[in-house]
């Protein structure tokens, strides 16, 4: 099978490879590039775990194909804070409301919120609920992530 | 709750604390198992069977064998060599015969999924294309797919006289017959589960690594490392040393981790015969058709009650689907029957139960296994209200036992103490407020609108200790800095163990949690314990804690007694500093006791050994009751067959909470499983025994959009053991379906139908309305 030369921007940094044409980003991010944030929860684009931004919209990395990605700007789990030590204030959130369990789904749950966050309108409290229907939670009963949308949109009832 | 209050400081057991794994899980630093990487790892793939009964007639190998990039394409034949027994040491019934086919398919397939040859290639994607390249030929045979037919149809295994796993009853009763013919009211229905899944996010999944040495690690997404070592072990016939499984990050169990099922055992098999280290992640088909499945049962209740609608016999005949390669065989659902009479006053009690063989996916426990103990007594009390023409509530008040009326002797023999159902059902009650509720539904009906008030009872039975699960461990040890590392044989899928285990271990050492760090997922540290597994966590792993905790803290005050001439009384430990009742001029720390213990052995008292560290090896009572009532209230269009769950009220009685905010998250968790079997999840066959939930979007889970604000009310009954704590990893999920059932059944009473067959989805209750 022929190689594809693939290059962008992940988190800040520039990085490349070769790869075959079938290789869905999210396999290039977690078995060729080591950023093993982004996680395969089902494979077929409905459980969200996989989620990452892409020119700042979050896509399914499993239903995307690395060289799609190339030349843009990718943000991942990784990218949201300095490391364990700092959180971004959403992740900060997550902890504060117990919003995760085992963390197997939170990585995309964070960057469909970041990503809705950081939209213009911000959307309000029935918005992101809707937006984030697009993730499964096995562990929560997803009352964590509710009390976070609260607490995001607290200004915007 | 403290035996030695003088050297407790600050309480951290009942506090939400922020948990310690939350920094690396937020920032995607977990290490889940496919995040694992062993250096010359392969990675494997299973071709599995199409046909849900047949004969495998031509197995070709050539072309998938020849593909570059594939290291070995293995069928039965080749991994029988290593002799593997992948029977279930833990759980199998004694005497019963095993459906043993090796780890491969050999001469037939007996399920959609059942694995045939296993491929091992340089990467994933090349061992899917090998797959794709083995050829199969079946003769397709009627498959065995439901209860109904497993009674009369041929063996699933041929080896087998038919196809029954087990079988069990409360013996011959010929006067319940008498009760029953005399009683006021008898009231009989069959209620019918539909087959769930557990569905973590993460699928299971392993990396298997053999050495030269003949020992094998064995990296594993486990819901614990020391019982599937030891099942490994037992399995290739390895000593114990030999093999050692290490978990990390898991990404959610609910049993479905509990115990290496046979293609775990196949990828180990490989793994070795290969000599190579070898990666499975279970694909998310192969997890909705082979991974395992539960709640594809039924129960036949026949309730006796008097004129004064006080419960007088029930008698109960359970039926389990277990499919063709259950984890065991013997099943948790065996404490169906036996939790029936739940917190009621039941006279007279009969009970049968019965497990099947069928050409499916395997039984897997699946959090709360025996809940249709819960759900079926439950839902039935309802319906004898309704044709009794009695509330529901009041008919329950007058059956169930409270706090005063313990210890008492349930009709399966069970004693039922430190638990108050009387005390969470007034709870739950006051907090819904029911006349509140019935005008407002009054109301709805007179505009065509349907509400429903739904209520459920219940007793969890949790950290049922028998056999391996009799004990759990803990060794804690002060380092020479004086910080704190205790090894457990707990092991989280997303529990917070480390945290919980940490509140308990600081309280009771008297030292800042910010110190302890728990550390639990290889089964080479420390011996033999259990795991997650039967909601025993805080019970027997905060048992251990606190023992191991307290003879450690005993030995830090005999140091400082010695060293300041006190007695061992009046050493006083809080937040890591140490000063001695009656000389408030001596202020001494942990850190130099921990000092003192490992480097100044003169400075101990005499003949004490060195160094700062215990470890206690704790045994549970035989079994910890938790309870609860959870109370909902619905709204189900008839149009449209909607169901839109609008409060929902959780009165739990845990014990003593360690974390209020875990504890929460276990109920909410279960709760949300159990709405999702009622209302969504169906893993169907059709009747050539072809799996028809295939991916996520054919298996519905509950989403954020489906689920209630759980409204958490908590009561406060310490168990017998240490610190008080009981189990509740499982009450949510046996609990929430009675609930919700009770709820619609309330909604569509109208209409005059029984709600007993699951799942109530909206096609489901629409087609139901319109018969």
């Amino acid at each position: 099978m022929s190689l594809h030369f693939v290059e962008f921007e992940l988190n800040g940094c520039q990085i490349d490879g070769m790869v075959e044409a079938r290789r869905t980003l999210l396999d290039f991010l977690r078995c060729d590039v080591g950023c093993t944030g982004p996680h395969a929860g089902c494979e077929h684009g409905v459980c969200g775990a996989c989620t990452v931004l892409v020119e700042g919209q979050a896509v399914r990395s499993c239903l995307m194909l690395a060289v799609q990605a190339n030349g843009k700007t990718v943000e991942t789990v990784e990218g949201l804070s300095g490391g364990p030590k700092e959180l971004h204030p959403i992740q900060q959130l997550f902890r504060e409301e117990f919003a995760l369990q085992c963390g197997f789904c939170t990585p995309g749950f964070l960057m469909t919120l970041v990503a809705l966050d950081r939209s213009e309108p911000r959307p309000n409290a029935a918005e992101m609920r809707e937006a984030l229907s697009g993730h499964l939670c096995r562990c929560t009963g997803y009352q964590g992530v509710l009390r976070v949308i609260d607490r995001l949109t607290e200004d915007r009832k | 709750m403290s035996e030695h209050p003088i050297a407790t400081g600050a309480r951290f057991v009942g506090k939400r604390i922020q948990r310690k794994e939350d920094r690396r899980l937020l920032t995607g630093r977990g290490t889940y198992i496919d995040d694992v990487v062993v250096a010359g790892m392969l990675h494997a793939a299973f071709v599995r069977s199409n046909v849900a009964r047949g004969q495998i007639l031509r197995l070709d190998i050539a072309q998938a064998r020849a593909l570059p990039g594939v290291f070995a394409v293995y069928i039965a034949a080749d991994l029988d060599q290593l002799g593997c027994q992948p029977g279930n040491p833990v759980f199998d019934m004694p005497g019963c015969p095993s459906p043993d086919n090796g780890l491969l398919a050999r001469t037939d397939v007996r399920f959609v999924g059942d694995p045939v040859a296993i491929v091992l290639a340089t990467t994933r994607a090349i061992a899917e294309d090998a797959v794709a390249l083995v050829e199969v030929d079946y003769r397709a045979e009627a498959p065995v797919i439901g209860i109904a037919a497993a009674q009369t149809m041929p063996p699933v295994h041929p080896h087998l006289p038919d196809n029954l796993v087990n079988a069990m009853d409360s013996g011959r009763d010929d006067e319940i017959d008498a009760i029953f013919a005399s009683a006021a009211h008898v009231v009989e229905d069959t209620i019918r589960n539909c087959r769930q899944a557990h569905m973590p996010m993460e699928t299971r999944g392993l990396v298997a690594a053999p050495d030269g040495t003949g020992e094998l690690t064995v990296h594993a997404a486990c819901q614990s490392p020391h019982l599937s070592a030891l099942h490994i072990a037992t399995a290739f016939n390895m000593n114990q040393h030999q093999v050692r499984v290490i978990g990390k990050d898991v990404g959610g169990g609910f049993g479905l981790k509990m115990s290496p099922q046979r293609d775990d055992m196949a990828v180990i098999a490989a793994a070795i015969l290969a000599g190579r280290p070898v990666k499975w992640i279970e694909d998310r088909l192969e997890n909705l058709i082979a991974g395992g499945q539960s709640r594809e049962d039924q129960m036949s209740v026949r309730l006796a009650f008097d004129a004064d609608h006080r419960l007088l016999a029930a008698d109960v005949e359970y039926d389990c689907d277990f499919g063709a390669y259950p984890y065991a065989t013997q099943s948790s659902a065996s404490l169906v029957t036996p939790m029936f009479p739940g917190p009621y006053r039941l006279p007279r009690y009969r009970w049968k139960a019965k497990g099947w063989y069928t050409n499916t996916s395997g039984l897997v426990p699946y959090r709360g296994p025996w809940m249709l103990e819960m759900f079926a007594r439950e839902a039935m009390f309802d319906v004898a209200a309704r044709e009794m023409g009695a509330d529901s509530i009041e008919l329950r008040r007058k059956n169930i036992i409270g706090k005063p009326d313990q210890p008492f002797q349930t009709a399966a023999g069970f004693v039922l103490a430190d638990i108050s159902p009387r005390e969470t059902m007034e709870l739950a009650v006051s907090a819904i407020d029911v006349p509140a509720f019935r005008r407002d539904q009054a109301h709805a009906r007179e505009q065509g609108r349907y509400l429903g008030l739904g209520l459920a009872n219940g007793i969890e039975p949790t950290t049922v200790s028998f056999g391996y699960f009799a004990s759990d461990m803990a060794h804690v040890r002060i380092e020479a800095n004086g910080r704190v590392t205790a090894m457990t044989t707990t092991f989280s899928q997303g529990h917070g163990t480390v945290t919980s285990l940490a509140q308990v271990i600081a309280e009771r050492l008297g030292v800042p949690f910010e110190d302890v760090t728990v550390v639990e997922g290889d089964s080479s540290q420390i011996g033999f314990g259990s795991g997650a597994g039967g909601s025993r966590q805080a019970v027997a792993g905060g048992g251990a804690a606190i023992k191991a905790s307290d003879l450690l803290r005993e030995k830090i005050q005999r140091i400082a007694a010695h060293a300041y001439n006190a007695s061992p009384e009046a050493v006083r430990i809080e937040n890591g500093v140490i000063t001695i009742e009656g000389a408030p001029e001596v202020r001494s720390s942990v850190a130099e006791i921990a000092q003192i213990a490992y480097v100044a052995p003169d400075r101990l008292p005499h003949d004490m050994e060195m160094g700062l560290e215990s470890q206690y090896r704790y045994r549970p009572p035989p079994m910890v009751l938790a309870n609860a009532t959870h109370a909902c209230i619905c709204e189900v269009d008839v149009e449209t067959g909607k169901v839109s769950i609008l409060r929902w009220v959780a009165g739990s009685d845990c014990g003593e909470l360690i974390n209020p905010a875990i504890v929460e998250g276990q109920i909410a968790g279960g709760v949300v499983q159990g709405i999702g079997g009622v209302l969504f999840e169906h893993l169907r066959y059709d009747e050539d025994g072809q799996p028809l939930a295939v991916t996520l979007k054919d298996y519905l889970l509950p989403t954020g959009l489906d689920v209630p604000r759980i409204e958490y009310q908590h009561m406060c009954t310490p168990s017998s053991t240490p610190g008080g704590f009981k189990g509740v990893g499982e009450g949510g999920a046996m609990i929430s379906p009675p609930t919700l059932v009770n709820a619609i059944a309330d909604a569509l009473a109208p209409f005059g139908k029984r709600w007993l067959n699951m799942p109530l989805s909206p096609d489901r209750i629409v087609c139901a309305l319109e018969q």
